[in-house]
């Protein structure tokens, strides 16, 4: 049996692609197997997933979704699209964390800030020139419905406490700590580690200036709980917070969330 | 007396508290997490706390940027 842009169909030994695209779409140019590319003359095995596609074609609502993502390893989906996730803080970590698990699927965000979008903002922060002005939840949720509009999104338009973290975040899967400020980010790791029993949590610490890649490290803390970055890199004048290193520990802390939600709760590969 | 600190052997003085320790290491109180003998500290037993012989300490340290 063969999955075929979401339909069953009959498997039989030594069909390639290219025929089974003959049958089901046969303007199809794009052919994905088992979230992978592969050419008209691939050989299907039995239990193979297909994704057939005509380039730049567009698509119904229904194939959207799925074609979305198509090139995720079969059988991730499901556990992803069920989480909620929390982001707290949308600058440069959190609205790239943000569009990070829009992308790959995460089915519910909360996202919370208080802040406006500012022209400061752009050089590392997801939004755009016209958005300067509007309210960086606001913003970025619209963002996400132009990526990927089968993410719910609920947003949080206040300044977070460590009084308030608890109350506000009991119900997520993961919880993603993005603040700017040092004296908030030990907050949240302490309303974590003593109202926030059983939540994932990953944050983030040292990731400004140009300094090595390699630097940027994902340190376990507790079970569940990781810690993002060199440790070192504050932002302070003569080192400001620049694209590609946030972008770095940012996706750091988005893999780290997908991991946590996949069973994963380890740093390296063995532990 | 002798306390770990981070998983680093350090000597304090006798009825020395958690704020002692941060002042040592130069950390601004309100950016540190403590867990101490295996409990998280709230922010206001920072100054309250005392460390006692073989107190085993966590600092989780974090600086300004996102």
């Amino acid at each position: 049996m063969l999955l075929v842009n979401n339909e069953i169909v009959e498997y039989c030994e030594g069909l390639t692609v290219a025929e089974v695209g003959k049958r089901t779409k046969p303007d199809a140019d794009i052919f994905i197997v088992n979230g992978y590319p592969v050419a008209a003359s691939f050989v299907l095995g039995d239990g193979d997933q297909c994704w057939l596609v005509k380039r730049g074609e567009s698509v119904s609502a229904d194939e959207m979704r799925n074609l979305l993502y198509a090139r995720h390893t079969p059988g991730v989906q499901a556990r992803l699209q069920d989480a909620v996730v929390g982001i707290m803080g949308l600058g440069g970590l959190g609205s790239t964390v943000a569009l990070a698990l829009a992308r790959m699927g995460i089915g519910s965000l909360i996202l919370a800030d208080f802040d406006l979008v500012e022209p400061s903002n752009l050089n590392r922060q997801q939004y755009f020139v016209d958005q300067i002005g509007l309210k960086k939840t606001e913003a970025l949720k619209d963002n996400i419905g132009r990526i990927n509009p089968y993410v719910r999104v609920e947003i949080i338009d206040q300044r977070l406490t460590e009084d308030l973290i608890p109350a506000l975040f009991a119900d997520v899967d993961a919880l993603v700590e993005c603040f700017d400020d040092p004296v908030m980010k030990a907050a949240a790791l302490r309303a974590r580690l003593q109202h926030l029993e059983g939540v994932f949590y990953v944050c983030a610490s040292g990731m400004a200036g140009y300094g090595s890649n390699n630097e940027i490290k994902t340190r376990r803390l507790y079970p569940g709980v990781f810690l993002v970055g060199d440790q070192e890199s504050a932002a302070e004048p003569g080192q400001g917070l620049m694209a590609a290193r946030v972008g770095i520990a940012a996706h750091h802390q988005a893999n780290q969330v997908v991991r946590l939600l996949l069973g994963e709760d380890t740093e390296n590969k063995q532990q | 007396m002798k306390i770990v600190c981070n998983g680093t052997e350090h000597q304090v003085a006798a009825g020395a508290k958690i704020v002692d320790l941060l002042k040592e290491f130069d950390l601004a109180a309100d950016t540190v997490v403590v867990e101490c003998d295996t409990l998280i500290l709230k922010r206001e037993d920072y100054d309250r706390h005392e460390l006692r012989e073989g107190s085993v300490v966590e600092l989780i340290r974090f600086v300004g940027g996102g």
